[in-house]
């Protein structure tokens, strides 16, 4: 709905054109526009409306500086005020204490266990602590397995009392098994329960009172929808924790939550957490993350991502062939391949600006390249290197041995050379900046 | 039967009084004599409706057609407004073709009737065939469930204890197998012996992972092979907490596995799960169940206008 907000911004803004200055009356639309997209990416109905307020009373009275599409110039107030709402820089736990006590609460199915077990892992690899896991959630069946299944895949020790029903006494007795067993980091997982829930949330609160840790972290869905208020509220109330955790960002969606918690208590997001293995686990981006809440796409990670796949010297070579015009069809299947590594396609298209939405009812997944693949193997190697030889028995033969028919031998053939084409044509000023940016020289234009 | 009747949601309810009868008051103050629905109307209603998780495109339908309905109805007094509220946002849920029908059944005519349960990670899936399950066997009926989440740690032993809490059947392989190879093994026993219903439990998968999603697409299959049109009721499980993404759950969890049923979990909670009545209406999905607490009891079969009255309240 809000592939290029820009767009949309820009479009709004038509009115604005001539007139040099954002007043009361030609901004309304671009609001509303705004307004729209934080409700879509389940910002709170309040918070969004408090935020356009915000964005209106910076946008009013600038000068529309000519050389800046107005609409583009919105979108950095809009992102830059979202960024800095979120906090500006990441903040790191505190674990210095010995042993340092860590605290995991949140809603049920929010993913604590899971972050748990991602914090005991970073906390050992990366932080050269000895940590222990404590199950203290007695409650949901085969949670206190779950916990030491974790325990186990991640060589770290998992603290258990079985048959003792009783969290808070637990979590006392871990903590001092800690100390005598000289863990020097306690990380307590806890069982989901609701805000509302009277006898839970004072089981909660005491056990932090007993326990005493330095950080207490509030696990939430960055699914959440507008109640993420209600309850970060709450459990802010209640146990005045130390930070955030947003979980399954892996998903897509765009994550107001992280907004709207943001905005009621006054606590950073800690870390956020992106995938089920182990070692999906992240500091918080603010800036990053008010790309996603607008639908922009995640241009850093996407450029590190590739950074972190493509081949330099690959793309070096490639970039020579283009301009040469030597571009063949065994070039092609290597580009595949390097696209492939880069993992599942429509993720990473995903955090192109303006691609989300549109690729979201696009029939592609990791087999899109299957065919193409399939008949680019069935040429000879004259064939894939000099393709102007191909004639229609040649065709007939690769599509055969390909599973295909000729028709798409054909329709791939077409579009391979439009792309060498455009290619070619690229090869100028645009193809040099896209060739960086493959061999790790940023995204023109995309610094911050 | 309804959200009302639990205990929890009555406390909870007590303690937002307030704010109910002021929400509703006002709407009602602002619509009574009027032969048209005023802005304070519009923005009262949007922000009650917003803030349940309805969405904005679901929320400017519903709004039009109150509008039509009051610019055509001419007059309209408080209780009307209820009435024409409930009405308007009801038609938007699909019909539940066991509607009326207040109660846990399943169709005749498989044998044994096959459900698979879907959904993200952590939305109560498990939860919600424990529940399911104790509900069919209290009626008599001879249920096996499939634990076919093979993938989270100790996925397994979470149903295991749940079945044996209800004291069903269940079919188990280790961790980490094939969960067609679960499915399969789960439909051919209670083929063979001669069971009503199975449920079977798939791993929570984020919908965007398209190989996860071709997974429980071969898992479907491999049921039909076992029992003729099997499943017979793909059951999308939706945490009522979840906000607009859950239109892209539903829309890519039906790509991929023809859902044709929903539940919504976790209505014990202070979150409202509008977000259902979109997808009810877009899909043509109707709402079979809600959730509302962790117990083996916690399961209410969908009522529309309980449903739209909680919004509310
Ligand atoms: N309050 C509440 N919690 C629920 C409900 N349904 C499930 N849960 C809890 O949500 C968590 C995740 O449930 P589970 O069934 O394991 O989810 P799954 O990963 O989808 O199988 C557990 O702690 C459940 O007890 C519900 O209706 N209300
Ligand atoms: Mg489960």
């Amino acid at each position: 709905m809000f592939e290029n907000l820009s767009d949309r911004l820009d479009h709004s803004f038509k009115l604005l054109k001539g007139q040099g200055r954002i007043t009361e009356i030609n901004i309304a639309e671009t609001l509303k526009e705004v307004r729209r997209a934080l409700l879509d990416a389940d910002v709170n109905y309040k918070i969004a409306k408090s935020f356009t307020d915000k964005v209106k009373e910076i946008a009013l009275g600038q000068d529309v500086i000519s050389s800046v599409k107005p609409g583009q110039m919105m979108v950095k107030i809009v992102h830059d005020e979202l960024a800095g709402l979120m906090g500006g820089e990441a903040v790191d736990i505190d674990i210095k204490a010995n042993p340092a006590v860590l605290l995991i609460a949140g809603l049920q199915g929010s993913g604590k266990t899971t972050f748990a077990g991602k914090l005991a892992g970073l906390l050992k690899s990366k932080r050269s602590k000895n940590p222990l896991l404590v199950a203290c959630d007695v409650y949901r069946p085969a949670a206190i397995e779950q916990l030491k299944v974790l325990g186990e895949q991640l060589s770290v020790s998992v603290y258990t009392e079985e048959d003792n029903k009783n969290p808070v006494k637990i979590a006392k007795s871990a903590v001092r098994h800690a100390r005598r067993e000289g863990f020097d980091a306690v990380i307590i997982d806890t069982a989901g329960r609701l805000a509302i829930d009277e006898e839970m949330m004072n089981e909660i609160a005491l056990i932090k009172k007993e326990v005493n840790p330095q950080e207490t972290l509030f696990v939430v869905d960055s699914m959440t929808g507008q109640d993420a208020v209600n309850t970060a509220k709450e459990f802010n109330d209640r146990l005045d924790f130390e930070g955030v955790v947003l979980t399954k960002l892996d998903g897509d969606t765009r994550g107001g939550a992280a907004l709207s918690i943001r905005s009621v208590v006054d606590k950073p997001i800690k870390f956020m957490s992106a995938g089920e293995k182990m070692d999906a686990l992240d500091v918080f981006y603010p800036n990053r993350m008010a790309d996603r809440i607008l639908g922009m796409g995640d241009v850093v990670s996407l450029v590190e991502k590739a950074q972190e796949h493509i081949d330099v010297e690959e793309a070096r070579k490639l970039q020579k062939k283009i301009a040469k015009n030597q571009f063949n069809f065994d070039d092609f299947l290597a580009q595949i391949q390097q696209i492939k590594k880069m993992g599942n396609i429509k993720d990473l298209a995903s955090m192109i600006p303006g691609m989300g939405k549109a690729l979201r009812n696009m029939d592609m997944d990791d087999d899109a390249f299957k065919g193409i693949e399939a008949i680019i193997r069935s040429m000879t190697l004259e064939e894939r290197t000099n393709p102007v030889i191909m004639n229609g028995s040649r065709k007939k033969r690769i599509a055969t041995g390909s599973g295909t028919n000729v028709q798409e031998v054909n329709q791939l053939i077409k579009q391979f050379d439009e792309t060498r084409k455009l290619m070619k044509m690229m090869s100028g000023k645009k193809g040099r900046n896209m060739a960086r940016m493959m061999s790790g020289g940023g995204l023109p234009g995309m610094g911050r | 039967m309804g959200i009302f009747t639990r205990e929890k949601k009555e406390k909870l309810n007590k303690g937002l009084e307030k704010t109910k009868e002021s929400v509703f008051k006002k709407l009602s103050r602002a619509v009574v004599g009027k032969t048209r629905v005023d802005d304070t109307v519009l923005d009262e209603l949007e922000e009650v409706l917003i803030s349940s998780d309805v969405g904005v495109d679901t929320t400017i339908k519903i709004i039009q057609r109150i509008e039509e309905r009051v610019s055509r109805d001419k007059y309209m007094g408080t209780s009307e407004l209820n009435i024409i509220l409930k009405e308007e946002i009801s038609a938007l849920l699909s019909e539940n073709k066991a509607d009326g029908d207040m109660d846990f059944s399943i169709p005749s005519g498989n044998k044994p009737y096959v459900i698979m349960v879907v959904g993200v990670n952590g939305v109560g899936k498990t939860t919600t065939i424990a529940k399911l399950a104790h509900q069919f066997k209290n009626k008599g009926l001879k249920v096996m469930l499939g634990a076919a989440d093979t993938f989270r740690a100790a996925a397994v032993d979470q149903l295991q204890i749940w079945a044996d809490r209800a004291g069903v059947d269940i079919v188990k392989q280790g961790m980490g197998s094939d969960p067609a190879s679960v499915a399969f093994d789960a439909l051919s026993s209670a083929k063979a012996n001669d069971l009503d219903v199975v449920i079977v439990d798939t791993a929570g998968r984020l919908h965007n992972k398209i190989n996860l999603m071709n997974e429980l697409g071969k898992i479907r299959k491999v049921m039909d092979k076992v029992v003729d049109g099997a499943p017979h009721e793909v059951l999308l499980i939706l945490d009522g907490s979840t906000g607009q993404n859950a239109f892209e759950q539903a829309k890519q969890f039906t790509k991929a596995t023809e859902v044709n049923a929903l539940a919504v979990t976790k209505l014990d909670g202070t979150a409202k799960g509008g977000v259902v009545i979109g997808i009810s209406d877009q899909f043509s999905i109707p709402v079979k169940y809600i959730g509302v607490g962790e117990g083996i009891e916690d399961l209410q079969v969908f009522n529309r206008e309980e449903f739209v009255d909680s919004l509310f309240s």
